[in-house]
């Protein structure tokens, strides 16, 4: 009997400690995990918590100081420039880790490897986008040069010298939660990172989307419904500046009318993983006659999907041979955004269009053989191994063309007939170093040194705007852009000859650019670079509304000031509505308004145009515009079955202003020409029942209405690692360009006077640890458009007050 | 006396092991001791389970204040959808204890069998 009771209490202990020590689903092992020692509770910063410390470490070729302010932020000293790279790497290794890991994982279609076979579809995308094929090329390029590979060397020496010191008890919670381990940094991910971004921000080109509706529409139809230069366009270039003789041009092919005008098959491809439109970013400079205090001012917000951790990490980085400030991406070296002793400079997004896709004929299944001039030619294999957790390996295999990798075929989302497939051709998997581009760019004293600079900046393309303290201002749209024939590459293209390729590369010096313009200040907000003059036919997913109340809120304006810059870049005005609501109000018959209806529709009219948070008026235009275009558009797109692009907001906005009987507006299924008032009355009160159910919920008001959450990197999985409900107001085609989940993820106002003054903030806060008091610090003074006054350590400022904590690297041979 | 002396000599022999061996080795420091010290099963049980509810939970609740409660107070969301950071310092205080209390639990209950054997 008591051996009973024994073997009970035993096989219990045991299986209680057997059951706590595994995982279980999502749920992690929860012995480890709830160890006071082991588990989470190690992530539980303390507040107080003293960031001093000393490290030995091999690889340094000498001594570097890092002085931490009180916002967490690095000010690196160190005496040689690769060591201050070395210590950037461990810093965003010892503050990112997990989301630096991730994020490449993510690039090379590694997500399934950490949270399983959900991932799968969007990993093979990944691949088939030749996501790591382009990091190995970019990879070569870097060690190539040895400048760009002692600097990658020392970030990769510097990160995996971080790691190395970890134990598992320290390791980020993520990784706890997920159930997996970090492995060692290298020179790839640096690699797989840029390509992340050149997704992100040259890789959205719409030609399934616009296939799919030229399936519907004529060619002039759709040149009226997509129009290449909008009418109220304030380009980057100021109007009228002349361009240079085009030193290519491109020839359209012969069988362009009958073979790519034509009006396509319906193409049903969707993409898994489509990155954002919205995706850009605004700049500005203002030179010195303009401003009060004579030093010209640079303002940079780029704006992306906000994540926490942030995808920004800001630091200082000096010494002897560079002094430079600014938001850096853990993953990469170098500053991104910045400020120096000499420059200042931001980026926005191009939009421009860098790829495209060509239809395909392969012999058989095999994909071993494509159709193209005349013959039978070879494709090369690339066969992609995607790990699974807990299941078995899968393999895919990418045919690689001509153009570049087939993306679309029989095995991977392909609804097209018989042997047919998509290949890609895609600037971002050419050879190029924008790493150099940026390390270069780092430490440009003046204008001919930032130019020189960027034309390492191939793919993505940016507006780089610039300032100098000695007082220039200047804006480049900086990137390898395909020359194209009219309308090339807007749809899908025949793949079976050569005449359809691209034909060359936009010569450097003709990219669009200006320096100390007349006006006296330069600005870009995603909108089309330059007006109908210039000589190539541009395509791109272009804003127009920003960069309107940009140029209208600078343009003749006299003794700005930093406060101003700040109020300019965190302003609420709604341009786009400023310019549709007189027409809508217009045409919309009051009379048949209820008292129900006519209480919104004192709302809208009563107004002032700013998307604050407060305000109810947003909603209201917004659902009533949106209602609209539903009206105007459904009609004619019915046939095509997934989402698909309607024509832009700006250009049925500008449609409507040029013509109230635009043709689009009839219903083509009721015998009766319908007239715009009486579809934007419909619209109206189409939209009332869902005002209602708002109005009942709390969420008129914009702010509540918009809920604007800065989601962890995990998104809706790890909802109490995010923020939300933050009170912001904004939104789209509004400087603050703040939406539900993206929008300004770093803001920036530098006035280069004899001592710079620089103003920062971000979504975020400079640890990714969710335990941490640092981890999303800023955010609520982002929220509330408030600014941090920047310190910039100086050699001697060991004891400035603000600075708080000191990191000491010193070398080591052991 | 002995009580109190097995819960402090198990906690501090569990907080030494801790910084060691892996979590799991807070069930041998209590089996072994038990093992040595003579106590009936129930005393057995308790000793071990509330030494390690004591460390495990002070310890945690140290961490806890000293955090000011922001990660407890996220993770009690993420798993019981509610942001008290109360519950995963109970939470561990009792998976600490029962995983102790049991090892000791199966210790003293052969050593009594071999005392009467």
């Amino acid at each position: 009997m008591r051996w009973l009771f024994i073997s009970l209490s035993g096989i219990l202990s045991v299986a209680l400690v057997v059951f706590l020590n595994t995982r279980i689903g999502k749920m992690p092992a929860l012995g480890e995990f709830l160890s006071p020692q082991h588990g989470f509770w190690q992530n539980a910063e303390p507040a107080g918590y003293n960031f001093s410390e000393v490290h030995k470490l091999k690889g340094l070729k000498g001594k570097v100081n890092v002085y931490f302010d009180d916002r967490l932020v690095p000010h690196v000293y160190a005496d040689d420039p690769t060591d201050a790279v070395y210590v950037q790497g461990f810093l965003h290794a010892r503050f990112r880790l997990w989301q630096m890991e991730f994020q490449t994982h993510a690039s090379a279609g590694r997500v399934s490897e950490v949270v399983g076979d959900v991932a799968l579809n969007y990993d093979r995308e990944q691949r088939r986008l030749g996501m790591t094929y382009g990091a190995e090329i970019l990879l070569a390029e870097l060690e190539k040069d040895p400048l760009t590979k002692s600097l990658c060397d020392a970030y990769t020496a510097g990160v995996n010298a971080y790691i190395n010191t970890l134990s598992a008890s320290e390791l980020p919670i993520e990784y706890k939660l997920l159930g997996y381990e970090p492995e060692k940094w290298n020179n790839l991910k640096i690699a797989l990172f840029v390509k992340s971004m050149s997704k992100m921000l040259a890789g959205n080109s719409n030609d399934f989307e616009f296939s799919s509706v030229q399936h519907l529409f004529s060619d002039e139809q759709m040149q009226l419904l997509f129009p290449s230069v909008p009418d109220s366009l304030q380009p980057i270039i100021p109007p009228g500046t002349d361009f240079l003789r085009p030193a290519i041009e491109p020839v359209m092919p012969a069988s362009a009318d009958t073979q790519y005008f034509k009006r396509s098959a319906l193409s049903l491809i969707e993409e898994e993983d489509e990155p954002d439109e919205d995706n850009g970013s605004n700049n500005w400079v203002v030179g010195a006659k303009m401003t009060k205090n004579g030093a010209p001012i640079l303002c940079n917000d780029p704006h992306l999907e906000l994540s926490l951790p942030a995808i920004w990490y800001e630091m200082q980085m000096s010494g002897p041979s560079i002094n430079v400030y600014g938001s850096s991406f853990p993953g990469i070296p170098g500053v991104v955004i910045g400020f120096n002793d000499s420059i200042a400079w931001g980026v926005t997004n191009s939009q421009r269009d860098m790829r495209d896709f060509y239809e395909i004929q392969f012999r058989d299944d095999s994909k071993k053989e494509y159709f193209y001039n005349g013959q039978w030619e070879k494709t090369k294999m690339r066969v992609e191994e995607i790990a699974i957790k807990n299941e078995a390996v899968f393999y895919d295999t990418v045919a690689y063309t001509v153009f570049g990798p087939v993306v679309y075929d029989h095995s991977f989302k392909n609804s097209l007939h018989e042997n047919k497939a998509i290949a890609m051709r895609w600037k971002a998997l050419d050879p190029s170093n924008e790493a150099k581009g940026f390390w270069l760019l780092n430490h440009a004293n003046n204008y001919e040194e930032y130019v020189q600079a960027i034309k390492y900046i191939e793919c993505p393309p940016q507006n780089f705007v610039f300032a100098s303290k000695s007082g220039d201002i200047a804006i480049w749209q900086q990137g390898a852009f395909p020359a194209r024939w009219d309308r090339q590459g807007l749809y899908i293209m025949p793949g079976y000859d050569s005449s359809y390729q691209w034909q060359g590369i936009i010569p450097q010096d003709e990219n669009p650019h200006a320096l100390n313009p007349e006006q006296g200040f330069l600005q870009s907000a995603n909108q089309r670079p330059v007006d109908a003059n210039y000589p190539y036919f541009i395509p791109g997913n272009y804003d127009l509304y920003r960069g309107i109340t940009i140029h209208n809120r600078l343009v003749g304006k006299e003794g700005l000031t930093v406060d101003d810059m700040k109020n300019l870049q965190t302003d609420n005005y709604n341009s786009f509505a400023a310019t549709i609501r007189p027409l809508l109000l217009n045409h919309l018959q009051t009379a048949s308004l209820n008292n129900d209806a006519g209480r919104y529709y004192q709302i809208v009219k009563d107004w002032n145009l700013r998307n604050d948070v407060i305000e109810k008026g947003p909603v209201v235009f917004n659902l009533w515009f949106d209602s609209l275009e539903s009206l105007i558009w459904n009609d004619e797109l019915a046939a095509l079955k997934m989402a698909n692009k309607l024509p832009y907001e700006r250009t049925l906005a500008e449609a409507l202003l040029r013509d109230t009987a635009f043709s689009y507006i009839d219903n083509v299924n009721t015998p009766d020409k319908e007239s715009l008032t009486a579809l934007v009355t419909e619209a109206f009160l189409g939209i009332i029942p869902g005002l209602d159910s708002l109005n009942q919920q709390g969420k008129l008001e914009w702010g509540a209405y918009k809920n604007t959450t800065v989601y962890h990197i995990l998104k809706k999985s790890m909802m109490p690692f995010s923020r939300s409900g933050l009170p912001i107001g904004g939104g789209q085609h509004i400087i603050n360009a703040t939406q539900h989940s993206h929008g300004a993820s770093w803001r920036m106002v530098v006035e280069m006077g004899a001592e710079t003054q620089a103003f920062v903030v971000y979504p975020g806060g400079q640890s990714g640890n969710p335990g941490s008091k640092y981890y999303d610090q800023f955010i609520n003074t982002w929220a509330a458009g408030d600014y941090y006054r920047v310190w910039v350590y100086k050699k001697g400022d060991e004891a400035h007050p603000r600075a708080r904590w000191k990191m000491e690297f010193l070398p080591t041979n052991n | 006396m002995k009580f109190f002396s097995v819960i402090i000599v198990t906690a501090l022999l569990s907080l030494a092991a801790g910084f060691v061996f892996p979590w799991w080795a807070i069930a041998p420091v209590a089996f072994v001791i038990a093992l040595v010290v003579p106590q009936k099963p129930g005393f057995a049980f308790l000793s071990a389970f509330l030494a390690l509810a004591f460390l495990w939970g002070g310890l945690a609740s140290y961490i806890d204040v000293k955090n000011k409660h922001i990660l407890a107070g996220k993770l009690a969301d993420l798993f019981f959808g509610k942001p008290s950071h109360y519950l995963l310092v109970v939470l561990t205080s009792l998976i600490g204890g029962l995983v102790a209390g049991f090892s000791a639990l199966t210790a003293s209950l052969l050593r009594a069998k071999k005392i009467n054997a």
